[in-house]
């Protein structure tokens, strides 16, 4: 067989894929027996009772839903019936505006403390017992001082995106080789083009790894900030589906959340990927 | 007296040691070395010998002494002194030219980019490059590697350029074509060359004087050997002339033997500021007397230093 490792292993995806959707299709067919009883109080039952439909809804249905959210993605009824296009754009939108600020700040300090040893001992605490505190535990008081749910949310992607690239971006600057900092000391370089030429492209690699740690962070509480913030965004979508009831929609919600986390770590992946030298 | 390019005056390096006091790596070196020279040094690991290029290079400070070049003290790194490091140390995110490119725009800052390039394109074309311009480190050979450094110290125009064991990552064939380089183009342009080796038959080749470190710590410079071989010797010849062996058994005697017993044998007869100058393999005097050098600072050795970095 001389067919490449990606073929075969797309193969095996495919199986694995088709083995899992059978699995899950036979699982919720349904078996139980039909009940019978007055049709006006059937309607009232829904399908579960009276045609034995399994209540967990099979992958045609989730199938079937997925493909009316995606041919009309961006529809808007009201503040409870708003495309997933829309929820997915406005938790993008607080995610990215988040970890922005996120970089603004992380980045430019990182730096600063990186270069400087005494602040990196110094504010070395501070950052260890900030960084494991859960970012959903800064929401009470950041709807406190900020009250805005909203924009308290943004608030919460910019102090989880933060600490993991502030760190990186410290050490990233802290372990550029002595033997590059000799170069532009020899040269005579000034501390502000040795930052940018010589301590900036030696640590871009660090630094955008953290960035790419920070960004899986954001996606991750993004749906649960807004689990409790409301109002919009696919983390309240998926909270607003579980009130309706609708597990396929959930399922959906689940399965876009995948698709879009997976989207972001790749730009970043391909940024590192840019930014990265061979030694 | 003549005007002595560079001048070591007195300089010493101490560390503080655990439990007080200081352990003395070398101490009260004295050397001149006139525009031109090719100066190798020879001595056991832990004599300071990486510690001297890097005081010249100026990113480490003597605990006591100074380095004069051209009447000035140095303070700290310059442009005027160019190192080719042991790991070669290229930035490897930029390419050759952009290696080569980046020392010569530190140098002449207003320099448009058009003409930073020409002048980055002559050192490439002169270490043997041409064509590897866009290549970045990572795709270079150790020898490739070497050469682009070689290049980059000398695209500045240095007034000395510094070489810590340039050639000892390199295998034999390699080493030996790119000493031949090095050779020929310091010939061509009259660098001054200050050199650290292991290698004996590198050091006889290159060098016009080769200097014997005893082994550290306490080290001191035990002898100059000037190096009797013709000035155009080839390398297909140089291990024919009939005093290559005299100097190589000389070197070769002194790192074996003597470089430990120096301290016991020499004591209070070695004169630090008075080195005695050999020409092994010649008929009598076999020991020249040197010159004594005198200091060109008047308070001679600064009190101890804080680094002034």
């Amino acid at each position: 067989m001389t067919s490449s490792l990606t073929l075969r292993a797309a193969v095996v995806s495919v199986a694995l894929f088709v083995a899992f959707m059978l699995a899950w299709h036979v699982a919720t067919r349904g078996t139980s027996a039909v009940q019978q009883m007055d049709p006006e109080y059937a309607k009232l039952m829904g399908l579960t009772a009276t045609q034995g439909k399994s209540a967990m809804p099979g992958p045609l249905d989730v199938g079937a839903k997925l493909w009316e959210h995606l041919r009309q993605p961006f529809y808007d009824k009201g503040p409870n019936d708003k495309g997933v296009g829309i929820q997915l754009a406005y938790s993008i939108a607080r995610v990215a505006l988040g970890y922005m600020l996120a970089v603004l700040v992380a980045i430019p300090i990182g730096f600063l403390i990186g270069m400087s040893p005494l602040m990196s001992k110094a504010l070395d605490p501070f950052i260890q017992i900030l960084k494991p505190i859960s970012p959903l535990a800064w929401m009470p008081l950041a709807l406190y001082t900020i009250k805005d749910s909203s924009m308290s949310a943004i608030f919460v992607i910019f102090i989880c995106s933060l600490w993991p690239m502030m760190i990186n971006t410290v050490f990233g600057v802290a372990s550029v080789r002595r033997e590059w900092l000799n170069v532009a000391k020899t040269l005579e370089v000034g501390t502000i083009r040795r930052a940018f030429t010589i301590i900036l492209p030696a640590a871009a690699p660090t630094i955008l790894t953290g960035m790419r740690i920070s960004i899986g962070i954001a996606w991750l509480v993004i749906v649960a900030a807004e689990m409790l913030v409301g109002g919009t965004g696919i983390g309240y979508f998926v909270w607003n589906e579980w009130n309706n009831l609708s597990i396929t929609n959930v399922i959906n919600a689940i399965l876009l959340i995948g698709v879009v986390g997976m989207v972001l770590d790749l730009i970043l992946a391909r940024l590192t990927r840019l930014v990265t030298f061979p030694e | 007296m003549t005007h002595k390019f560079i001048s070591i005056e007195g300089i010493a390096k101490r560390f503080p040691k655990a439990g007080g006091g200081f352990t003395t790596v070398f101490e009260d070196l004295w050397l001149p070395m006139q525009r031109g020279d090719f100066t190798c040094i020879i001595g056991h690991s832990g004599c300071g010998k990486t510690t001297v290029l890097n005081i010249l290079a100026g990113l480490d400070a003597p605990s006591s002494g100074a380095v004069i070049v051209d009447n000035q003290a140095i303070e700290g790194p310059s442009l005027d002194r160019a190192v080719i490091f042991q790991t070669h140390a290229l930035l490897p995110w930029r390419t050759v030219m952009g290696n080569v490119a980046y020392a010569v725009s530190s140098k002449w800052r207003k320099w448009k980019t058009q003409r930073v390039r020409e002048r980055a394109q002559k050192f490439i074309d002169l270490v043997g490059l041409n064509g590897a311009e866009s290549k970045r480190p990572a795709e270079l050979s150790g020898g490739m590697k070497q050469r682009v450094g070689i290049a980059r110290a000398l695209s500045i125009e240095p007034k000395i350029m510094l070489m810590d064991e340039p050639f000892s990552a390199l295998d034999a064939l390699t080493r030996g074509t790119l000493q031949d380089e090095v050779r020929r183009i310091c010939l061509e342009t009259g660098q001054t060359v200050f050199m650290i080796t292991h290698d004996v038959d590198e050091a006889i080749y290159l060098a016009d004087r080769i200097l014997l470190m005893t082994n550290g710590p306490h080290a001191v410079l035990a002898e100059v050997v000037e190096n009797p071989l013709p000035k155009d010797r080839v390398r297909a010849e140089v291990h024919k002339h009939p005093l290559y062996y005299p100097v190589r058994n000389h070197i070769i005697d002194f790192l074996v033997s003597r470089s430990k017993s120096f301290a016991t044998d020499m004591r209070g007869k070695h004169d630090p500021r008075n080195v005695p100058v050999v020409r092994p393999g010649l008929a009598e005097p076999a020991v020249r007397e040197a010159t004594v050098i005198t200091p060109s600072w008047p308070g001679l050795s600064r009190p101890s230093t804080s680094s002034p970095r």
